[in-house]
C-alpha cells in the first residue's frame, strides 16, 4: 500500500482492470493525445488532465482510441460497443458536453436493458470531470449528477477520495449496467493510502467518515472532506457530527440515512450542485417522508445558489459551499428547535 | 540515589494510530501503582482499551485530563517515587516537553514498526517486525479472517524484551492471495518459510483460533522451529464451531452486516464499532480476499464442523505449552479446553469471548510474558 493521489487511483483502476479483462477499451476525446495527427508524438496527452496518461504504450491503438470532436458518436458507439459484449470506458472530458450527447446516454444505453426485455446488458462506463472551484467558467463547472440521477436506467458514482475512487471505478467497470462516473477535477492531487491490489467498493452502501451524536451531515463528493473539516472544527466546540458520504447517487443508500437522522434528530445536506431538483432535495423529501419523528430541528441545505457558475474568482468562491458554511449551518440546527411537544 | 521518573505517554494500538482520547484514569494522584497496572482507558477510533503503567511508583502527576485527545507520545502523566520533589517532578514534565519539541525520535520508531512485504517461497507475506532484546524471538499467528492488526494490543508491549513478528497468512490481510489447498499444513510452512527467511532458527509461537491449529501443525512439521506454544482458542481442538458466523466474516458485504458478525467475535459487544468493520470490508474487497478464506473454510470447517484434528499433537507436545481462552466464546466454545493434557497451563477467562487478546489486554500480556520469562528461565 502507498499514498496516491486521485489522478493515480483512477489510472490504476483503469489498468488493472485493462489487464484482467480485455473487453475492456477506452476511448475519447484526447485520452492518448496526438493519435492520427502530424506531431508524430503519441500519448501526448493522456486525457487533458494527464488520468489516462501511460495506457496507450502499454495498452496499444485498439484499446485506448481518441476519438473525433463528436460527443454524439463516440458516445452512441460506446453504448453500442457495449451492447455487443465490450465493456468501454467512454470519457466524456467535461460533463458540462453532455448536452451534446444526452440521446445517446438517455435515450439508449440507459434503456436498452428494459427495451429488449431484460435480455441486453450494456456494461458501459462514463467518466467526467464535474465541479466548480477551478475558474472554469459556466460551461466547464458544473455538477450535473443530479440530472443523471433523474434518468432511470443510469447508475450514478460521485468519489470522495483517491481510495473510493479506485475501488468505485473497478465496481463500475464490471458492472453490467450503464454507469455515470464523476470526477471532481479540483480534486485530482488529493492525495491517500490507496492498496496496490484492485479492490471493489459495493454500490448502495454509505460511507461514514466521521461519527457523532449531535448532527448529520450528508455530504457529496468534494464536499465530504469540506464536512469532515467542519466536523473536526465543531468537535472541538463540543458539537459532534456524523458525515455520510453516499458514494453513489443511484443507488442511494436510503436505509443508512435514515438511520443515521433517527440517531442525531439533525439533518444538514450538503451538495455542489444547482440547489432545485438537486440531490440536497431528494434526501430532504426521503427523510422528510421516512423520518419526520425524528427530527429535533428543520433540515438545513448548504447548497450553491440557482446561477450559472461564475468565472470570478471571489464570485465562485461566494458561490461554493465551504467548511466556514458547513459549520455555520450545523450551528444553526443547533439552536433551532420544532415546535415544542406538549 | 537517583529518583526514577516515568513519563506515561499517549500508547500507539496499531498501525494506523495517531491520536488516542483520554477516556478516564482508573488511578488517583497519590495512588501507588505497580509496573503492569492499568491507570488509564484510552479510546481511540477503532477501540478503547486499558493502558499499562510501564514502571512502580506512585502516580505523581496527571498531566493530561480525561476528555483530551492527544497525539501518539504525548505526556499523560508521571509516575514516581515518594522521594521526588514536586519541583523536580515539574522540571520533568518541562524537559519532557522541551524534548519530544525537539526530536523526531517517535516518529523514527514508529517508521521501523510499519509493516512490510517481503518475498517468502511462493508467497508474498506482509510483516511487522518489532523489538529487540536477550529472548528468543516471537512469532504471532493471527485467526482466519484475521490479520496482524489483531495483535496490535500485545505485539509492542511483548517487544519490550524480545523481537516480536507478526503477519498477515497467506489469502488475508496485505499479503498474497494464493493459500494451495487450504490446509493448515500449507499455511505452518508458510509460517515457516518466514522464520527461515528472517533468520530464525527457533521461535516461541503465539497463535489465536486457526493460527493455533497452524501453531500446532508447525511443531508436528517441523519441532526444531517451536520453543513454546501459546494457544489462543486454537481451533483443531473440538467438532463445534459457529460455521454460520465463519462464513458472514467471509461473505458480509456490507458495514452493519460485517459489524454483527465481527461482535460475535468479543462478550463486549460495544468494542466492535463500525470503523473496524469498515477496516475490514476494505481488506474482504480485495480481488481474490473472499476466494482465499472460502479455500481455506472449505479444508478447516467444512460441512458446518471443524475438520482439523490436532488434539494429538497437543497431547504428545513436550515443550512448555500455555492455553488461553474465553468462557463466552461464542465461536469455539471452551470446552474445546476442558480436555487438554495436564501439563499445558490453562487460563479460562470469565466473561471474555473469542478474543482474549484484544478483550483481557492488561492480563493477557501480563501473563504470556511470564510464560515466556519462565520458559527462557528453564530453557
Amino acid at each position: 500500500m502507498s499514498k496516491k493521489s486521485f489522478r493515480q487511483a483512477i489510472n490504476e483502476a483503469l489498468r488493472q482492470e485493462m489487464r484482467r479483462d480485455p473487453t475492456v477499451v477506452l476511448m475519447g476525446e484526447d485520452v492518448a493525445g496526438g493519435q492520427g495527427g502530424s506531431s508524430g508524438v503519441k500519448d501526448a496527452w493522456g486525457g487533458v488532465l494527464g488520468v489516462t496518461k501511460g495506457l496507450l504504450t502499454e495498452f496499444g491503438e485498439s484499446r485506448v482510441l481518441d476519438t473525433p470532436i463528436s460527443e454524439a458518436s463516440y458516445i452512441g458507439a460506446a453504448a453500442g460497443a457495449a451492447a455487443t459484449g465490450l465493456r468501454p470506458v467512454a470519457e466524456l472530458m467535461f460533463v458540462d458536453f453532455v448536452g451534446c450527447c444526452l440521446d445517446q446516454i438517455m435515450n439508449q444505453a440507459a434503456k436498452f436493458r428494459y427495451m429488449f426485455g431484460g435480455k441486453a446488458r450494456t456494461p458501459l462506463v462514463i467518466r467526467a470531470m464535474y465541479g466548480a472551484g477551478f475558474n472554469a467558467a459556466a460551461q466547464h463547472s458544473q455538477a450535473l449528477y443530479p440530472l443523471f440521477t433523474h434518468i432511470p436506467g443510469l447508475k450514478v458514482v460521485v468519489p470522495s477520495s483517491p481510495y473510493e475512487a479506485k475501488g468505485l471505478l473497478i465496481e463500475a467497470i464490471r458492472d453490467d449496467d450503464p454507469v455515470i462516473f464523476l470526477e471532481n477535477k479540483v480534486m485530482y492531487d488529493d492525495v491517500e493510502e490507496v492498496p496496490d491490489e484492485a479492490y471493489t467498493i459495493p454500490f448502495g452502501e454509505a460511507n461514514l467518515t466521521r461519527e457523532g451524536d449531535d448532527v448529520t451531515i450528508v455530504a457529496i463528493g468534494r464536499m465530504v472532506g469540506m464536512a469532515n473539516e467542519a466536523a473536526d472544527r465543531l468537535a472541538k466546540q463540543g458539537i459532534s457530527c456524523t458525515v455520510l458520504d453516499p458514494r453513489t447517487m443511484f443507488p442511494l443508500d436510503e436505509q443508512t440515512i435514515l438511520e443515521c437522522v433517527e440517531d442525531t434528530g439533525r439533518l444538514v445536506i450538503v451538495d455542489e450542485s444547482s440547489p432545485r431538483c438537486n440531490m440536497a432535495c431528494d434526501i430532504s423529501a426521503l427523510v422528510a417522508e421516512q423520518a419526520f419523528g425524528a427530527l429535533k430541528a428543520p433540515i438545513r441545505r448548504v447548497v450553491p445558489p440557482h446561477t450559472p457558475v461564475p468565472f470570478s474568482t471571489p464570485l465562485e468562491n461566494l458561490y461554493m459551499p465551504n467548511a466556514d458554511k458547513i459549520e455555520a449551518a450545523v450551528k444553526a440546527v443547533m439552536m433551532q428547535k420544532t415546535r415544542e411537544v406538549a | 540515589m537517583t529518583k526514577i521518573l516515568t513519563a506515561l505517554t499517549m500508547p500507539k494500538f496499531g498501525l494506523a494510530m495517531t491520536e488516542g482520547k483520554l477516556a478516564s484514569w482508573t488511578l488517583s494522584p497519590g495512588d501507588t501503582v505497580r509496573e503492569g497496572d492499568e491507570v488509564a482507558d484510552i479510546e481511540t477510533s477503532k477501540i478503547t482499551s486499558g493502558y499499562e503503567s510501564p514502571a512502580s511508583g506512585i502516580l505523581r502527576k496527571q498531566v493530561a485530563q480525561a476528555g483530551e485527545t492527544l497525539p501518539v507520545g504525548a505526556l499523560l502523566g508521571v509516575v514516581a517515587d515518594a522521594e521526588a520533589s514536586d519541583e523536580e517532578i515539574d522540571a520533568f514534565i518541562a524537559s519532557f516537553k522541551a524534548d519530544t519539541d525537539e526530536e523526531g525520535g517517535e516518529e523514527a520508531e514508529a517508521a521501523n514498526a510499519e509493516p512490510r512485504v517481503i518475498t517468502v517461497g511462493e508467497h508474498s507475506l506482509n510483516v511487522r517486525d518489532v523489538g529487540r532484546g536477550d529472548g528468543a524471538p516471537v512469532l504471532l499467528i493471527h485467526g482466519f479472517g484475521g490479520d496482524l492488526s489483531n495483535w496490535m494490543l500485545n505485539q509492542d508491549v511483548l517487544a519490550r524484551y524480545q523481537r516480536v513478528i507478526a503477519f498477515d497468512l497467506p489469502g488475508h490481510g496485505a499479503s498474497s492471495k494464493d493459500v494451495g489447498d487450504g490446509s493448515v499444513t500449507v499455511l505452518a510452512e508458510a509460517a515457516y518459510e518466514l522464520l527461515k527467511a528472517l533468520d530464525i532458527p527457533k521461535a516461541h509461537i503465539l497463535g489465536h483460533s486457526l493460527g493455533g491449529a497452524i501453531a500446532l501443525a508447525l511443531l508436528r512439521d517441523y519441532p526444531d522451529a517451536v520453543l513454546t506454544l501459546t494457544l489462543v482458542a486454537p481451533a483443531g481442538m473440538e467438532r463445534e464451531v459457529n460455521a454460520e458466523s465463519l462464513r458472514e466474516m467471509v461473505e458480509a458485504d456490507r458495514t452493519r452486516d460485517m459489524q454483527k458478525a465481527l461482535q460475535v467475535l468479543v462478550h463486549d459487544k460495544s468494542l466492535v464499532g463500525r470503523r473496524m468493520a469498515d477496516n475490514v470490508l476494505r481488506v474482504r474487497r480485495l480481488d481474490g480476499a473472499r476466494e482465499a478464506l472460502r479455500t481455506i473454510e472449505a479444508a478447516c470447517f467444512a460441512n458446518g464442523q471443524q475438520s482439523i484434528d490436532l488434539r494429538p499433537v497437543l497431547d504428545a507436545a513436550r515443550i512448555p505449552v500455555t492455553l488461553f481462552w474465553g468462557e463466552a466464546d461464542e465461536v469455539l466454545p471452551v470446552a474445546g479446553a476442558k480436555n487438554a493434557p495436564d501439563h499445558v497451563v490453562k487460563h479460562l477467562l470469565p466473561q471474555v469471548g473469542h478474543m482474549p487478546q484484544l478483550e483481557k489486554t492488561v492480563e493477557f500480556n501480563r501473563l504470556v510474558e511470564a510464560f515466556l520469562e519462565k520458559a527462557q528461565v528453564t530453557a
